[in-house]
C-alpha cells in the first residue's frame, strides 16, 4: 500500500489521469470501441512501418555518418524537437490555466510541490510520447535496417522531451513574470505556434528562396549547407551520435536532459502554485470588450449570429493557436507565390493544393466552432427564428472567416495567373463548403472549450473532414494541368462527400 | 402591451412525450394572459419537459399546444416571437458582455436597433448589471450571470414567460430583485409560467398553482383550492403539497 501524500502515489495518480486521458482521446469516451480503437491502432502502426521503410529502404545510411548524412537527421531531429517544443509550451500553458483539479490540490494540506513535480514529469513522458508516435517506425525500421545501435534515437528523444518541457516551463514564468497573468496566455499559445511552425516553414521558405521548391530534405542536401556544417568530430553532433548509437554521447544527451529538466522541477515546482493561483485569478476577473462593444448591432437574426460568431471566434483564446499554426504553414506558399510574381519560378501551381487543403482545415475548425460549440443552444432553438436560417447565418459566417484569410491571397494569386487563381478559389470554396457540411451532418452539442478534442466526438466526420480536402485539394492541383484529369478527384471528393451524408448520425 | 385577455395565454391539450418511460403523460393545461402560473411537482414529474415542448426545445409525441391562439406546431416562429424562455443554467455566452447578450438577444427576436438599445440599457440598470456591462460574462458571479440572461428573456418585451427554476444560486437581494422584475411584469398584462422547488415562491407570488407528478397534472388551483383538493385545511403549502403528490403516488402504486 503507497502511502499517500508521497511522490509515489501522486505519480500513481497522475498516471492514472494520463492513462484515462489517453483512453478518452481515442475512445471518445465509449468503452465498446476499445476493441475497434485497438484494431484501428494496430493498422496505423503497421502502416506507418510500410511507410518508413519505403522511405528509408534505399536512403544513404553509412556508418561512420558523412557531413550530408548528419545535416539531415540534425535538421530532421531539430525539426522534431521544435515541434515537441510547440507541443510542451501549450502543455505547460494548459497546466497553469486549466482549473481540474488545482483548487482541490490547493487547498488540501498534502504538498502540492511533489504533485507539480510529478505533474511537470508527466508532461516530458506525455511530450516524448507523442513525439515517439510519429518518429517510432522510422527508428525501428532504421534498427532493423541498419543495426540495434539505432534504438538509442529513443533514449534521444526523451532527453530532447526534458528539455522542451524544462525550456518550456521557464519560458511561460519569464512571461508571467514580464507581461503577467493575464496575457501570459495568448503570448504563449502564439509563441507555441510561432515556435511549432517556425523551423518547417523557416526551412521551407529558404529552400523555396534558393533552391525553388518546398522540400525540406532538398535543403537538407545542399552542398551549401553542407560546405558550411561542422565537421563530423564536432560536439554539436553529440545528439546525432547519440541516435545513431554512441552509448558515450547518449549517456552525456541523457545527463543533461535529465540536468536541466531537474534543474526546472526545482526551480518551477515551488512556484507552480503561485503562478496557477494568479492564472486562476485571470478566469474569475472582469475582462472588459471596451469600445468593441458599442458596435455589436444586429438589425437582423441574421446579422445578430454571423455578428456574434465572430465576436466568439475573434476572442476566443484556445482558437489562436490552432489556427495561426495553419495560417503559418501558409506562409511558404505565399513565398512561391511572390518568387513566381518576380518571375524567378514557375511553381505557383503548387500553391493551388496548399491553399485548397489549408481551406478546407481552417473551414472545419470555424464550422465546429459555430455549430456543435454553440455554446448557449437552447436560446437560439428558442428564438423565432427558422432553423434553416440559423444554419445559414452560421455557414456566412463561416464563409467569411474563410475569405477573410484566403481572399488576399486569391487576388495576389489572380495577379500572377489569373486561371490559377480561379482553380484555388473554386477549390477553396469546394473545400470550405465540404467541411462545413460535414460538421453540420455530424453536428453534436458540446462545450466550445472541447475545441482541441473535437476530432474525438466523431472519427468519422474527422476521416471524411480530412480526405475531402486532399480529395479537392487533388482536383485543384490536376486542374492547373488539364480539366479533365481534376474529374477523377472531383468525383472522388463528392463520393466521400455522399458517403459521410449517408454515415451521420439521423436527425431528429 | 396589448393583447385579448379572453385567448389563454397558454392551452396544452392532451400533450405527451416519452423517453426511456412517459415523462409527459396526456397532459391538459391552461394558462390565462396576464397570469401568474407555477407548477410544482417532484424531481421527474415532468414540468421542464412540459416547458421544453411549449418553447418548441422538444417535439411532443402527441397532443397540442398553443401559445395566444398560434399553434406552436403549425407556426413556431410565430409562437416564439411572442415567448420568453429562461432556464435554471444561463444560456449566455462567455465572451460577450452582457451588453453585447442583450444585443444579441434583441436582433434574434428582431428587435429595432435602438428600441434594443434604449431597452437593453434600461434592464441593464434595472437589474443592477450597470458596473458588468462592459465586461465579459465569463468572470460574473453565477447569480449575475443569472439577471443577465433574464434581462436577455425580457429584452424583446415577450408576452408570456416561462421560467424553470430561475431562482436556483440566487442570493436574497437578486431573488428578490427577480420576484419584483417578475411581478412588475405580471402587473404589465405580462403572463409568466415558472417551475419552483421554492415552495415559499409559489404561495407568495402565483395566482394560480399547478402540481405535477408522473407527467399527469394532479391539482391546480390557488391555495385554497390546493387545500380544499388536498383536504388539508389551512395547511402550508408544503403540507399541501405533500399529500397531493403522496396521494397521487399511491393511487400510481395501486393503479400499478
Amino acid at each position: 500500500m503507497i502511502r499517500a501524500g508521497t511522490l509515489t502515489w501522486f505519480a500513481q495518480h497522475e498516471t492514472r489521469l494520463l492513462w484515462r486521458d489517453w483512453a478518452w482521446l481515442l475512445s471518445g469516451g465509449r468503452r465498446r470501441r476499445g476493441v475497434t480503437v485497438v484494431v484501428g491502432l494496430l493498422v496505423f502502426v503497421a502502416f506507418m512501418h510500410v511507410f518508413a521503410y519505403l522511405t528509408l529502404a534505399r536512403a544513404p545510411i553509412a556508418f561512420p555518418p558523412d557531413k550530408a548524412l548528419l545535416v539531415t537527421l540534425g535538421g530532421t531531429l531539430l525539426l522534431y524537437w521544435s515541434l515537441m517544443l510547440s507541443q510542451a509550451l501549450e502543455a505547460v500553458t494548459r497546466a497553469f490555466y486549466a482549473r481540474g483539479d488545482l483548487d482541490l490540490i490547493l487547498s488540501s494540506s498534502a504538498s502540492a510541490e511533489r504533485l507539480f513535480a510529478v505533474r511537470i514529469g508527466a508532461m516530458a513522458l506525455s511530450i516524448a510520447g507523442m513525439s515517439l508516435a510519429l518518429a517510432a517506425p522510422a527508428i525501428n525500421i532504421l534498427a532493423w535496417l541498419h543495426g540495434a545501435r539505432w534504438l538509442a534515437a529513443y533514449g534521444v528523444v526523451l532527453a530532447l522531451a526534458m528539455v522542451a518541457v524544462a525550456i518550456s516551463l521557464m519560458l511561460t514564468i519569464a512571461l508571467f513574470r514580464t507581461i503577467g497573468p493575464k496575457r501570459t496566455r495568448l503570448v504563449a499559445q502564439i509563441v507555441a505556434a510561432v515556435v511549432g511552425a517556425s523551423f518547417v516553414i523557416g526551412v521551407q521558405i529558404v529552400a523555396i528562396l534558393t533552391v525553388g521548391t518546398m522540400s525540406r530534405i532538398v535543403l537538407f542536401q545542399s552542398e551549401r549547407i553542407i560546405r558550411h556544417a561542422p565537421n563530423p568530430d564536432s560536439l554539436w553532433w553529440l545528439p546525432i551520435d547519440a541516435v545513431m548509437g554512441n552509448g558515450a554521447a547518449l549517456a552525456v544527451v541523457l545527463a543533461l536532459g535529465a540536468i536541466v529538466f531537474a534543474g526546472a522541477i526545482r526551480f518551477c515546482a515551488p512556484r507552480f502554485g503561485e503562478f496557477a493561483l494568479a492564472a486562476g485569478n485571470v478566469a474569475v476577473s472582469r475582462r472588459s470588450a471596451s469600445r468593441r462593444a458599442l458596435k455589436f448591432r444586429p438589425r437582423s437574426p441574421g446579422q445578430a449570429l454571423r455578428g456574434k460568431e465572430w465576436v466568439l471566434l475573434l476572442r476566443d483564446p484556445w482558437l489562436m493557436s490552432q489556427s495561426l499554426m495553419q495560417l503559418l504553414y501558409l506562409l511558404p506558399p505565399f513565398f512561391l507565390l511572390s518568387r513566381s510574381f518576380y518571375g524567378q519560378g514557375h511553381s505557383a501551381a503548387l500553391v493551388v493544393p496548399v491553399l485548397i487543403m489549408a481551406a478546407g482545415q481552417l473551414a472545419g475548425g470555424l464550422a465546429w466552432l459555430a455549430i456543435s460549440g454553440e455554446d448557449a443552444p437552447d436560446l437560439i432553438a428558442s428564438a423565432p427564428v427558422a432553423a434553416h436560417r440559423v444554419w445559414l447565418a452560421k455557414a456566412e459566417a463561416v464563409a467569411a472567416g474563410v475569405g477573410v484569410v484566403f481572399g488576399p491571397l486569391v487576388i495576389l494569386f489572380a495577379i500572377v495567373d489569373p486561371m490559377f487563381a480561379v482553380i484555388a478559389s473554386i477549390g477553396v470554396a469546394m473545400a470550405s463548403a465540404a467541411a462545413a457540411a460535414i460538421q453540420f451532418w455530424f453536428r453534436a452539442q458540446v462545450k466550445r472549450s472541447l475545441f482541441r478534442r473535437r476530432h474525438v466526438s466523431s472519427r468519422i466526420a474527422t476521416f471524411a473532414e480530412a480526405l475531402s480536402s486532399i480529395a479537392w485539394a487533388s482536383a485543384g492541383a490536376l486542374a492547373t494541368s488539364s480539366l479533365c484529369l481534376a474529374v477523377v478527384p472531383g468525383f472522388m471528393a463528392l463520393a466521400i462527400l455522399t458517403g459521410a451524408w449517408m454515415l451521420s448520425p439521423k436527425r431528429a | 402591451m396589448t393583447q385579448n385577455s379572453s385567448v389563454p395565454a397558454l392551452k396544452v391539450r392532451g400533450l405527451a412525450k416519452q423517453f426511456d418511460r412517459p415523462a409527459v403523460d396526456g397532459l391538459d393545461l391552461e394558462v390565462r394572459a396576464g397570469e401568474f402560473y407555477t407548477l410544482l411537482g417532484p424531481n421527474g414529474a415532468g414540468k421542464t419537459t412540459t416547458l421544453r415542448m411549449v418553447t418548441g426545445l422538444l417535439r411532443p409525441d402527441r397532443g397540442s399546444i398553443k401559445v395566444f391562439g398560434i399553434d406552436v406546431s403549425a407556426d413556431p416562429i410565430a409562437a416564439k416571437q411572442v415567448m420568453a424562455w429562461l432556464s435554471d443554467e444561463p444560456m449566455i455566452y462567455d465572451r460577450l458582455t452582457p451588453l453585447e447578450y442583450l444585443y444579441f438577444v434583441a436582433g434574434l427576436w428582431g428587435v429595432d436597433s435602438n428600441a434594443a438599445e434604449i431597452r437593453a440599457r434600461d434592464l441593464i440598470a434595472w437589474l443592477g448589471l450597470m458596473p458588468y456591462a462592459q465586461e465579459r460574462c465569463e468572470g460574473l458571479s453565477k447569480g449575475t450571470r443569472q439577471k443577465v440572461a433574464l434581462a436577455g428573456a425580457l429584452v424583446h418585451e415577450p408576452r408570456l414567460i416561462i421560467l424553470d427554476e430561475p431562482f436556483t444560486g440566487l442570493d436574497a437581494a437578486s431573488a428578490r430583485l427577480v420576484k419584483n422584475v417578475l411581478r412588475e411584469r405580471v402587473a404589465e398584462g405580462c403572463s409568466v409560467i415558472m417551475t419552483t422547488h421554492i415552495l415559499e415562491v409559489a404561495e407568495r407570488m402565483a395566482d394560480r398553482i399547478g402540481v405535477m407528478a408522473d407527467g399527469r397534472l394532479v391539482a391546480e388551483g390557488t391555495l385554497e383550492e390546493l387545500q380544499r383538493q388536498a383536504g388539508a385545511g389551512d395547511a402550508s403549502l408544503e403540507d399541501t403539497f405533500l399529500a397531493l403528490v403522496s396521494t397521487d403516488t399511491a393511487r400510481g402504486s395501486i393503479a400499478a
